[in-house]
């Protein structure tokens, strides 16, 4: 099979990367990020298997459970983008891209709990929700 | 004509162009999902009662590892075409559409049990506690629908008082109708309905068929949106998640029947087509990581 393994970031195009690193398209590193993702397979599984484990085991406090889970949901988010979907290795641009989604997403949901306990003017009756 | 930068990195951008639109659509993305989660955490917060236990824990954790199976299928692909390997390629794409449809299986299942389920609302507390007692005992009747109630909206711990008006009867609908309303038995000319009471809290008993008079009834609604803003928020986020799904493996499965043709005419092309798909597809795994302890879980 004569399938061309060549540098598919092209001649003389720009790479941001300041350090030396290995073809990304080589066999050799390929073969060696094969073996992370069937670590952050496991990962998952494991930290699924942690979430559901902790809901039968059931914690008292009702912020905890919600801290707990949110946080082992966002470590097995983070494993993700970071992995499989290459972001612990990209170009700057995505970076960027990126940076302004957190921006406005921090927004959005600030913004809306922010309003949480807003009612609409004409609706309160002395100052209290009627 | 050929499309430019489909292969090479563009000088300027340093990315192959789908690269780069792949993620401003998955950051449009974070913002549909993102208004929709703090939708649901404003319903939930602002809401005198939401209620618990109303979805499977076993297949909601079923869906989720085999979606992570899908992610680490969709990522091995891809390495499989950068290492030159089509049939491993086409094996794990085959393998990613599989889990896909798995998963659209699965949710449509439980779609269905939400479409029969019923909740029936009584015109008034002494109406109500009529058919508690014929459902459940006379004795005890009143006893277990509270309970029923009380365990729904996890009210152990606030000082709830018991209002009969609000309680619910939940069960099935004789043959087992999707969607059937108040309106739809009366219409169809119904002036009373055989309805199968859902087991006691904690128990798998099978109470027998009561008949309900249509004119005693209240309110008559299967699980489905209109019933409740729970049900709203999870079938809004559910489904947009699930045609996410569909649409994933639609275009992953273009990709794996056109496979021949693209491994034929450029290689390195397919690959880059397959890691886009692949990157929108963790996108739908990573959304789904979140959704599966909220809605399932918490």
């Amino acid at each position: 099979m004569s399938h061309d393994h060549s540098h598919s970031h092209g001649p003389g195009a720009a790479c941001d990367h300041g350090h030396a690193h290995d073809d990304h398209n080589s066999p050799e590193y390929i073969q060696k990020t094969i073996k992370k993702y069937m670590m952050v397979g496991g990962i998952l599984f494991g930290g699924t298997v942690l979430t559901v484990a902790m809901y039968y085991v059931h914690i008292p406090s009702v912020a905890m459970t919600i801290a707990v889970a949110l946080l082992i949901a966002t470590v097995k988010a983070g494993f993700v983008a970071a992995v499989f979907m290459h972001l612990s290795d990209e170009r700057k641009m995505i970076y960027g891209i990126l940076l302004c989604t957190v921006f406005f997403l921090v927004g959005l949901m600030g913004l809306t709990l922010w309003a949480m306990n807003d009612y609409p003017f004409f609706t309160l009756v002395d100052g209290k929700p009627a | 004509m050929e499309i430019p930068y489909a292969v090479k990195s563009r000088p300027d951008t340093g990315l192959y162009n789908a690269k780069l639109g792949i993620w401003l659509f998955l950051a449009s993305e974070v913002m549909l999902f993102g208004g929709l989660f703090s939708a649901y955490i404003l319903l939930r917060v602002s809401a005198d009662l939401w209620p618990h236990g109303m979805v499977s824990i076993p297949v909601g954790t079923f869906n989720t590892f085999v979606l992570i199976a899908s992610s680490v299928t969709v990522v091995m692909s891809w390495a499989s075409l950068k290492l030159g390997r089509l049939p491993a390629f086409k094996g794990y794409m085959a393998a990613t559409i599989a889990c896909a449809l798995g998963f659209l299986f699965v949710k449509s299942f439980e779609y269905h049990a939400k479409f029969t389920h019923y909740d029936v609302w009584f015109k008034d507390a002494a109406t109500a506690e009529k058919y508690f007692k014929a459902a459940y005992g006379e004795e005890k009747g009143v006893e277990v629908a509270r309970k029923l109630f009380v365990e729904r909206f996890h009210l152990h711990n606030t000082k709830a008082t018991y209002d009969a008006n609000q309680v619910q009867l939940p069960g099935h609908l004789e043959g087992n109708p999707l969607f059937a309303t108040h309106r739809s038995l009366a219409s169809a000319k119904k002036e009373t309905f055989q309805f199968t009471p859902d087991a006691p809290f904690g128990t798998h008993d099978h109470p027998k068929a009561i008949e309900v008079k249509l004119a005693d009834v209240e309110r008559l609604s299967a699980y489905v949106p209109k019933h409740s803003t729970y049900f709203a928020i999870y079938f809004t986020i559910t489904a947009l998640h699930g045609l996410h799904v569909l649409g994933g493996a639609i275009v992953l499965a273009y990709f794996l029947f056109t496979a021949d043709k693209w491994w034929k005419k450029n290689p390195e092309q397919l690959a880059n087509r397959v890691e886009v798909g692949g990157l929108f597809w963790h996108f739908v795994d990573l959304v789904w990581i979140f959704l599966f302890p909220i809605i399932y879980l918490l």
